[in-house]
């Protein structure tokens, strides 16, 4: 995946080891193998593969991991730019976007 | 018949429509269309303790997941994400705890089958929460695969998925599938653009010259699409070859290697103005539509994103706009 590691030291992923019971639920659902568990808690193993979609943060029934998710896409920004809103990939029926 | 009424079923072979759709969807004739009715499906022949799969109601992923269940008898939970597809509506929120949830209760699962538990692909992730939908329904939340075509062998594993059928990939097959829908980003500009510049190279130092516009016509459309071909086709294909992590970096790499290319094919300009002006022109362009695939790929990060287009952007413009008014005196010199 090294062709693929995007810019560094930019993610807002933050996880308070105090509060995870290590159910290992971040571990599955995370789709870049972001976490592992040491001694039965999470920790971050690889920070800089985030991609900040939030899954991990959404099924932490600790509330144990936050990050700022939203779409990583240069359209959705420019939409969010646009509208004065929040980036959004949803520019409406008929457009090109996902 | 079941409890729950009258259930249609699905094959898991997929017939010319549905090639011929999946087809056109890629090239985003009628991508906003392409829907299911949600509710629940059979496939094979599925009975009270059969495995439930979840989907949205985007055709395409539908028809990705009942060819991955050839063989199995099961039931297919479509739920209403207004025809978007898993991963996109997940993050949008359609794909949602909210929505699961109704669709478990209005479809009544919990007289269809025994068991409780359901399976979700894993890209479902950031919009459901599985603690909240097992407190609301009972139903327990199992992540599947990635990819439909592993489901087989998470059934095997004994619904574990494994390292691999978790991790989101972007092979070089997958990049060029993503491409004839940014091809078209650019709209009726496409044909607009091209044709103002047609207008504008008939000017010269002695007036206007519609000699000028025929001889210039092909080199200007060329550059303009080089450009833009470069941006949007040339660099999503050799992603991960090209220097620099930036996805604007890459696409000025590309679009600057193939204005040498045009200058060497003698298509570029007459004189040194010219020429600067065309690498300002093809650079920015091919820089913004390779911004742009940062919305298709796997791996970019909203927080990234921000940071490359906060320098990105206003360079873009500085060198489009540079590049036109150079290339506009150079008409006059």
């Amino acid at each position: 995946m090294n062709g693929f590691v995007y810019l560094t030291d930019v993610v807002t992923l933050e996880l308070d080891a105090a509060k995870c019971n290590g159910c290992r639920m971040c571990v599955v659902v995370c789709p870049h193998n972001v976490f592992g568990i040491e001694a039965k808690k999470a920790v971050i193993l690889h920070r800089d593969f985030c991609m900040e979609c939030g899954a991990c943060a959404k099924n932490c029934s600790e509330g144990a991991i936050t990050v700022k998710s939203g779409v990583g896409c240069a359209a959705g920004i420019i939409n969010g730019l646009l509208r004065g809103t929040e980036p959004t990939c949803d520019c409406g029926e008929g457009s090109n976007c996902c | 018949m079941t409890q729950v009424g009258a259930i249609p079923y699905v094959a898991t072979r997929w017939d010319f429509y549905d090639r011929w759709g999946a087809v056109k969807v890629r090239w985003s004739l009628g991508r906003f269309k392409y829907r299911v009715t949600p509710g629940i499906y059979a496939v094979g022949n599925p009975g009270r303790d059969s495995l439930v799969f979840v989907t949205g109601n985007y055709k395409l992923s539908f028809d990705h997941l009942r060819r991955a269940l050839k063989g199995i008898d099961g039931w297919i939970l479509v739920i209403e994400t207004k025809g978007i597809n898993v991963w996109c509506a997940a993050g949008k929120g359609t794909f949602g705890t909210k929505e699961v949830v109704r669709r478990i209760r209005i479809h009544h699962l919990d007289q269809l089958v025994d068991h409780r538990k359901i399976i979700l692909p894993q890209l479902s992730a950031p919009g459901v929460a599985a603690h909240d939908v097992k407190k609301m329904t009972g139903f327990t939340v199992i992540y599947g695969p990635v990819l439909a075509e592993d489901i087989r062998a998470f059934l095997n594993a004994g619904l574990k998925a494994t390292d691999d059928m978790r991790k989101i990939t972007f092979p070089f097959v997958e990049r060029l599938k993503l491409i004839p829908v940014d091809l078209f980003y650019g709209k009726y500009y496409l044909l607009i653009v091209p044709i103002v510049f047609l207008i504008l190279s008939g000017f010269n130092r002695s007036g206007y010259s519609l000699d000028l516009v025929f001889d210039n016509a092909g080199k200007t459309t060329v550059n303009l699409f080089s450009g833009y071909l470069a941006g949007c086709v040339l660099t999503p294909a050799i992603l991960p070859w090209i220097p620099f992590r930036r996805f604007s970096a890459k696409g000025l790499v590309t679009g600057w290697l193939v204005a040498i290319l045009l200058l060497f094919a003698g298509t570029l300009g007459l004189t040194l103005i010219e020429n600067i002006s065309w690498f300002l022109m093809i650079g920015g362009l091919s820089s913004f539509m390779a911004m742009n695939f940062t919305g298709s790929s796997t791996f970019t990060s909203l927080s990234g994103v921000q940071k490359e287009m906060k320098t990105a952007l206003p360079l873009q413009i500085v060198m489009a706009a540079l590049g036109i008014i150079g290339w506009i005196i150079s008409r006059f010199l």
